[in-house]
Parts: structure tokens; C-alpha cells; sequence
């Protein structure tokens, strides 16, 4: 990238306005001189009110970091968002056929369309769910995927997040924030409503239930505890959902069913949106150590007892080796040509490979292939010479556990920083929900990094997020 | 949807940690105004001492402190996390058990508190010094008051209320019979009906721990007397904070938890036999048979309250 311009979201490269965001720019140019300013301490003042937070660190309880909120939404048009949702709807209906496949016949493996080291021998496979049969054959039923955008036309999956994603509560307060601070600004343009998001989880939970569930499903979020980082979105869920809101030692199982310890007594559960990684959802089938999770939980869940939300084993479909064979998956199982890009990825462990990446290193991204967050990442064009040498060291003794990219230029978008307003790269998550069908909310969560030229949007590392519009027709 | 047990414990431990900071801000100021006007040397810090024994901190204080210094009582009351029962203490125990359950509380009652805590954090030794200290225990006295408005006004009237409200009359009746119990050798029947300087100095602080100091004119239209002031904080039901009124309100609110649940439980025989205890009672009667006696009586049943009702409700 270095000298090419970015592609803008806002701005075509000559400077004039992009259709989608014509009233926007209008609505910019009216705002007093302080007024972006105004709003932005306003929006702070509203999220720190609420108490929404995204982490604790260890015993000093006040220091609860909000997430930095930028007042300027990002927008995408009705046309540029019915492409988008039909390749997604695309590839969550193959992710998920590939994991009822993996987890029954091996088709894949046996047609040596994906190699079965990189299966049978992933630590993300889960030899526990052989044989399972999930209610609607759904193994992931909450998806955010990540979608970065490089022209006009030119997407990109960078990770399909198949294990529990977080941030939906951010989209549903962004969007509440924003209409709050410019109610103005909706009237002009018809932006796609966010607001039926936990309505719409509900009912894909429901759908989900067991077959021998009497009466109306009872739901439980199942959370590590106020301690978690996204603890205010597991409560904040439950809440808009109408569910319970428990932690392991809230939950036990007794003759195969999960029960809840109630003030009058146990209640049957039947499905479990459980925001706990899957090796500390049950110390008698995984981890033995855990303190989070419920003893018994996945018999009850092999017996059809009770459904988790995620299944266990589905992060064997987006480990970052399987990820360059998406498109191979879509094909295979939908024999449809993926409509969404995967990301050009190259592998290490071939040593002509190797070799090119490393001569190539400094317009490349590397990527542990199991980390996440934006952490253990190299992103070649800003980094310093040592720690290229350093990445070096560390691919050459483990080629298999680095996937290497050439580095985007993520789209920019206008956001408002200290500075004024200015460009900064953003990426977009829209949140999908499977059950008995696929619903797709309208936008999503966009993250932007609000350092200037910095890739890297992750909270942890000083991403803040933008409200994102769908325009409606 | 039903409430689970854990919810019903964070609720019930959330109304009494935040009565008790209110509750803990009282015996300081009075402990504090109490030193002040000690006229023998070492007269302060045995004052200072006989607060925190009303507040049952005064074994964690001592392990700490050779010294009842000004200093040293304010720091350990309001700040340091050692004591169970300090500002601190408690409004993070509360902020936490609120934390533990946002979906059960209303966005009101979170925000009284969330504000409270933020603004605590703000708060340094040096703004607790000297005349500034009085001027930072009323406002968490305030803030207990606001946090109590929020939940009568926005909370719905279901088992999360009454679990919330039986802790704060359990948390309260505790601290009034403590205080009672801390002086009630000045409160016994004497041969001289009227009170000397130290007699009134203390009987005022007993009735300022309570905020009744003021209330207590309205009702008896007289100076203070021993027997009044026991009167009006055992026995007296229009008085608030009277040991007689908290019995009542945690029968009142067990019983609505009867209403609700169809059934009763122990802990309702519990509250029976506390509220026994005030009812139809006289303070003769009690003086006849011992005043610190009926005290420990009263809070080992106060006690077991607490302990069916986590049984009858499952908590954890």
C-alpha cells in the first residue's frame, strides 16, 4: 500500500460525495463549529451512564474502559448490502454443512478435497461431537463474520468467528446512542432497523429446542461471571431476551437434564447460549479444572436434553488453516462458486513458500494461526526490521502454526479525532443468526482504528467503533 | 421467569451492604463528634473504640492499629479494604452483588449506584480530613437514600423486592440493636432519675447513631431520659429504624413472599419468633429481665433469619 490512497467509504478519489452518503455529508456541513465535539462527550457520558463496559482488571474495580464511540456512522447502500448478505447467508449455510460433515461421513476428507491431517489432527476438531445429532443439524447458529473492504466492489472474509462472537452489544447501543445524539439525521435517511437483533436470537434459540421440550423453551445465557470482559453483554442480552442470566454453579444436571436452582426449586433448561469457551463447559467430558461450567452438561447435550448454542467443535471450521479452504467448501457442499473472497493466503510450511514470504515480509501480514484479537500479529509495512528478524526466527520453527496474507488497504471512513474529522481504516462484523432460517441483521459493527494509518481495529488495542446504516430503498 | 437462588442472595446482600454504609457513615460521624468534645485525656479514642465495638470492627481494627487516633479510625472506617464493614467495603460489595445482577434491577437503581461508586473513587484521604470529614458522611448517607428512592420507585413489586427489602430491615434491625447493646449500661433504671453531663453526652450519641436524636423531641416532648430512648428504639413502631418496625417490615415482606410463592418456609417461623420479641412487649418488662440479655436474644434470632431464609430460597 504506502503510496496508494486508500478506498474511501465517504469520498470518491476526486473528492465528491458517494451516493450512500449524500445526506450525511449535508448534515456534516450544518453542524456547528463544536457541535461533533459536543456529541462525542455526550456519547461517552451515555455509555459510562449505562455502565457498558468491556473489561475489569483484576481487583481494581473501577477501572472499567468504555470503548471509544465515533459519532460519524459508516453507511452502506440497499445494493451494496443485498450482495453482501447473500454471500454471507452463503457461506454460513456451507460452514455449517461442513460441520454436520466433519462430525458424520467425512465426505470432505474422503473426496481429498481438505487434507485430514489438517482435521483429525487440528486441535479445534472435536472428536467428542463424532455422531452427534444437533437439533436442525445447526452447529453454529451465532456467526460474526469479518468483512474488510478494499474498492468499490472488492470484499474480503478475514475470519468467519464461529465460536462465540461478541460486540452485538455495541451494535444494538451504537445505534441506540447515535439516534439519541443526531435524531435529525435518521429523519433524512432510511436507515434498516437493528432493534428486533435479540427478538430475532430468541427466536432462533427456540427454534432450536429439543424435540422432547414441553411447553415454551426456558433459555439461559450461561456467562463466566461479572469478571468476563464482555460480561455487560452477556447481562445485557439475557435481559433484552427475557432469559436467565446464570453462571456454572446456577446450573446442574440430575438424570441427564440441566436443571436451574430457582428460589422455589429446579427448573428445567432447555437451551443454553453459553458464553464460555468449549473447554470449560463441562470438567467431566473437558477440562477437568474448570470452575465455570456445569458437571454433566455434554451427556445431557449427546442425549438431546438440552441444546448449546454454539455447539462444542465448531471453531474446526473457522481455524485460520481451514480457512483458506472455504471456498472449496462452498463449492462442495452448495455446488455454488463462493460469492464473498477469501483473503490470499499463503502457507509456510512449503520452504519455496517460505522463502518468498520471507523476502516479501515487509508488505506482508503474518498471523498465528490460533491467535486472535489482533494479538501475535506482524503487519509487515509498519513494522521495524528486528521484529521481521524476529517473526523469521519464529516461522522457522513452526511453519505450521503461521498463515501469512499480503497486507489490505482497508477502506477508510471519515471519523471524528482530536484533529477534526479525518480518514481512518475500518472493518465491519454483521451478526448472523441460524435456526430455523438464516437472519441477518442489517449492518452490523463496524470497528475503526483511531490511530491515523493504523490496521489494526481491535478494542484491545485502541479500536473504537461507529454505528453502521443499511439504507433501505 | 422464575428468580434464581444466586439472584435472590445478590439482591438481598446488595440492600444490606448499601443500609450499611449508611449505617457505618453514622457511628463515624458520631464517634468523631464524640472526640471532640472528650474533656479526659484519651477520652476520644475511647470513644472511637466504643463506636467501632457498635460496628463489630473493632477486633479487625486492633489487629491493625495500636493507636484509636483520628487518623487511623477515619482510614479505617472509609477506606481500607481490610475492614468488612468500611465505606469501601461495602459499596463495592454492593456495587459488585448489583453487577452480579444488572437484569434484576432496575436501570435506576444501577445508576444511583454506579455513580456512587464512581464518585467515591474519586474521593482522598485528604478530602476526609478534619471539618471535611462530616460534610463526606452525609453524602454517604445520601447516597444510601438515593439508592433506597430508586428502588421504591422503579422496582417492581415481586420476590426481588421483597428479598431486597427483608436486607435492608435485617441489616438495619442488626445495627440498632448494636448500638443499643454498645451503651446499654447508661439506658438501665437507676435510683437518680436524672442524668448527669456524661449520661447526656452518651444517651445523644446513642440517639444520633440512630438519626433520632432530632425525632425523638417530636415524640416524647421531653428531655432525654434512659428509659424514653430505649422506649422509642426498641419498642416504638412509628420510629424507623425502632428494633420493633424492622421486625415488623421483615415479617410484612416475608409474607409477601408467601403471596407470591404460595408457601411458607423456616424462615418465616424465624421472623415470627423475632417480631415476638417487640410485640406487645414493655419496657419494663424488659429491663425486669435484662436488657443486654433481650439484645443478644433479639440479634441470635435476627441472625437466624438470614440463615433459613438462604436455606428457603436456595440461595448458593
Amino acid at each position: 500500500m504506502g503510496d496508494t490512497t486508500p478506498f474511501d467509504e465517504m469520498y470518491n478519489a476526486d473528492g465528491s460525495v458517494r451516493e450512500p452518503y449524500s445526506a450525511l455529508a449535508q448534515w456534516l456541513d450544518e453542524q456547528p463549529d463544536r457541535g461533533l465535539s459536543l456529541m462525542s462527550s455526550d456519547a461517552e457520558a451515555i455509555f459510562r451512564r449505562l455502565g457498558i463496559t468491556f473489561a475489569v482488571y483484576g481487583s481494581d474495580e473501577g477501572n472499567e474502559k468504555l470503548i471509544p464511540f465515533d459519532v460519524i456512522p459508516r453507511i452502506i447502500s440497499a445494493m451494496e448490502w443485498r450482495r453482501l448478505s447473500r454471500g454471507i447467508e452463503q457461506r454460513v449455510r456451507a460452514l455449517n454443512a461442513f460441520l454436520y460433515d466433519i462430525y458424520h461421513r467425512q465426505e470432505i476428507i474422503k473426496a481429498g478435497r481438505i487434507p485430514e491431517k489438517l482435521i483429525l489432527q487440528n486441535s479445534a476438531f472435536c472428536p467428542e461431537m463424532m455422531g452427534l445429532e444437533p437439533a436442525r443439524g445447526v452447529y453454529a447458529h451465532i456467526i460474526g463474520v469479518d468483512i474488510v473492504r478494499t474498492g468499490p466492489d472488492d470484499f474480503y472474509v478475514l475470519e468467519d468467528n464461529l465460536r462465540t462472537p461478541s460486540g452485538v452489544s455495541y451494535m444494538l447501543e451504537d445505534r441506540e446512542a447515535m439516534m439519541q445524539l443526531a435524531p435529525d439525521l435518521f429523519q433524512r435517511c432510511k436507515v434498516a432497523p437493528v432493534e428486533n437483533y435479540p427478538e430475532n436470537l430468541r427466536r432462533t434459540l427456540e427454534s432450536v429446542a429439543p424435540h422432547n421440550t414441553s411447553g415454551s423453551p426456558t433459555i439461559a445465557v450461561l456467562t463466566p461471571g461479572i469478571y468476563n470482559s464482555a460480561y455487560f453483554e452477556h447481562s445485557f442480552l439475557a435481559d433484552q431476551m427475557g432469559a436467565q442470566l446464570c453462571e456454572g454453579p446456577d446450573l446442574f444436571v440430575d438424570g441427564g437434564r440441566v436443571y436451574m436452582r430457582t428460589t422455589t426449586g429446579p427448573e428445567r433448561v432447555d437451551v443454553i447460549y453459553r458464553r464460555i469457551d468449549d473447554d470449560y463447559i463441562d470438567p467431566l467430558t473437558f477440562r477437568p479444572d474448570s470452575m465455570l461450567g456445569v458437571p454433566g452438561l455434554f451427556d445431557a447435550y449427546r442425549a438431546g436434553n438440552v441444546t448449546l448454542v454454539n455447539a462444542p467443535g465448531t471453531g474446526i471450521a473457522d481455524d485460520k488453516a481451514v480457512y483458506t479452504y472455504v471456498p472449496e467448501i462452498v463449492e462442495f457442499y452448495l455446488g455454488e462458486k463462493a460469492l464473498l473472497n477469501n483473503v490470499p493466503t499463503h502457507n509456510c510450511v512449503d520452504s519455496d513458500e517460505r522463502a518468498w514470504v520471507f523476502d516479501n515480509l515487509q508488505d506482508l501480514v503474518v498471523k498465528e494461526v490460533h491467535g486472535s484479537g489482533g494479538y501475535g500479529m506482524l503487519i509487515g509495512p509498519t513494522s521495524s526490521k528486528a521484529l521481521r528478524e524476529e517473526f523469521k526466527k519464529r516461522i522457522e520453527a513452526r511453519p505450521d502454526n503461521y498463515i501469512v496474507q499480503p497486507t489490505l488497504a482497508l477502506s477508510t471512513c471519515p471519523t471524528f479525532v482530536r484533529s477534526g474529522i479525518a480518514p481512518r481504516h475500518v472493518d465491519l462484523r454483521p451478526y448472523v443468526l441460524i435456526g430455523d432460517e438464516v437472519r441477518i441483521t442489517p449492518g452490523g459493527l463496524t470497528r475503526v482504528a483511531l490511530k491515523k494509518g493504523s490496521l489494526v481495529v481491535n478494542s484491545s488495542q485502541g479500536g473504537g467503533t461507529k454505528d453502521t446504516w443499511v439504507l433501505e430503498e | 421467569m422464575r428468580m434464581l437462588g444466586r439472584t435472590a442472595q445478590h439482591l438481598f446482600w446488595l440492600s444490606r451492604y448499601v443500609e450499611r454504609a449508611e449505617n457505618m457513615a453514622r457511628l463515624l460521624d458520631v464517634g468523631y463528634r464524640m472526640s471532640l468534645t472528650a474533656r479526659r485525656e484519651g477520652g476520644a479514642s475511647e470513644h472511637m473504640l466504643s463506636m467501632m465495638q457498635a460496628a463489630e470492627v473493632e477486633e479487625a481494627f486492633a489487629a491493625k492499629y495500636d493507636q484509636a487516633d483520628l487518623d487511623s479510625v477515619v482510614h479505617f472506617m472509609m477506606f481500607d479494604p481490610d475492614n468488612p464493614s468500611s465505606v469501601f467495603s461495602c459499596l463495592l460489595a454492593a456495587r459488585t452483588n448489583a453487577r452480579s445482577v444488572r437484569t434484576a434491577i432496575t436501570l435506576d437503581m444501577w445508576e444511583s449506584l454506579n455513580s456512587a461508586w464512581l464518585t467515591f473513587s474519586q474521593i482522598k484521604p485528604r478530602d476526609v480530613k478534619g471539618a471535611k470529614l462530616l460534610g463526606v458522611l452525609q453524602w454517604v448517607k445520601q447516597l444510601s437514600h438515593e439508592f433506597r428512592g430508586a428502588l421504591l420507585g422503579t422496582k417492581l413489586r415481586d420476590d426481588g423486592y421483597c428479598f431486597s427489602q427483608v436486607g435492608n430491615f435485617i441489616e438495619r434491625a442488626d445495627n440498632t440493636a448494636r448500638i443499643l447493646d454498645m451503651k446499654y449500661y447508661v439506658l438501665l433504671p437507676r435510683a437518680k432519675m436524672i442524668g448527669g453531663d456524661l449520661d447526656i453526652q452518651q444517651w445523644t450519641l446513642i440517639l444520633r447513631a440512630a438519626s433520632a436524636h432530632r425525632s425523638y423531641r417530636h415524640v416524647y416532648h421531653d428531655r432525654y431520659k434512659a428509659h424514653n430512648i430505649a422506649d422509642f428504639l426498641i419498642l416504638r413502631p412509628e420510629m424507623p429504624r425502632s428494633l420493633v418496625y424492622c421486625a415488623q417490615m421483615i415479617e410484612e415482606t416475608l409474607g409477601g413472599l408467601t403471596k407470591l410463592y404460595g408457601a411458607k418456609q423456616e424462615c418465616h417461623e424465624a421472623a415470627a419468633e423475632l417480631a415476638a420479641m417487640v410485640a406487645n412487649n414493655s419496657m419494663d418488662k424488659i429491663f425486669a429481665d435484662g436488657l443486654h440479655d433481650f439484645l443478644t436474644e433479639f440479634l441470635a434470632r435476627n441472625y437466624r433469619v438470614t440463615e433459613t431464609l438462604s436455606d428457603s430460597y436456595n440461595f448458593y
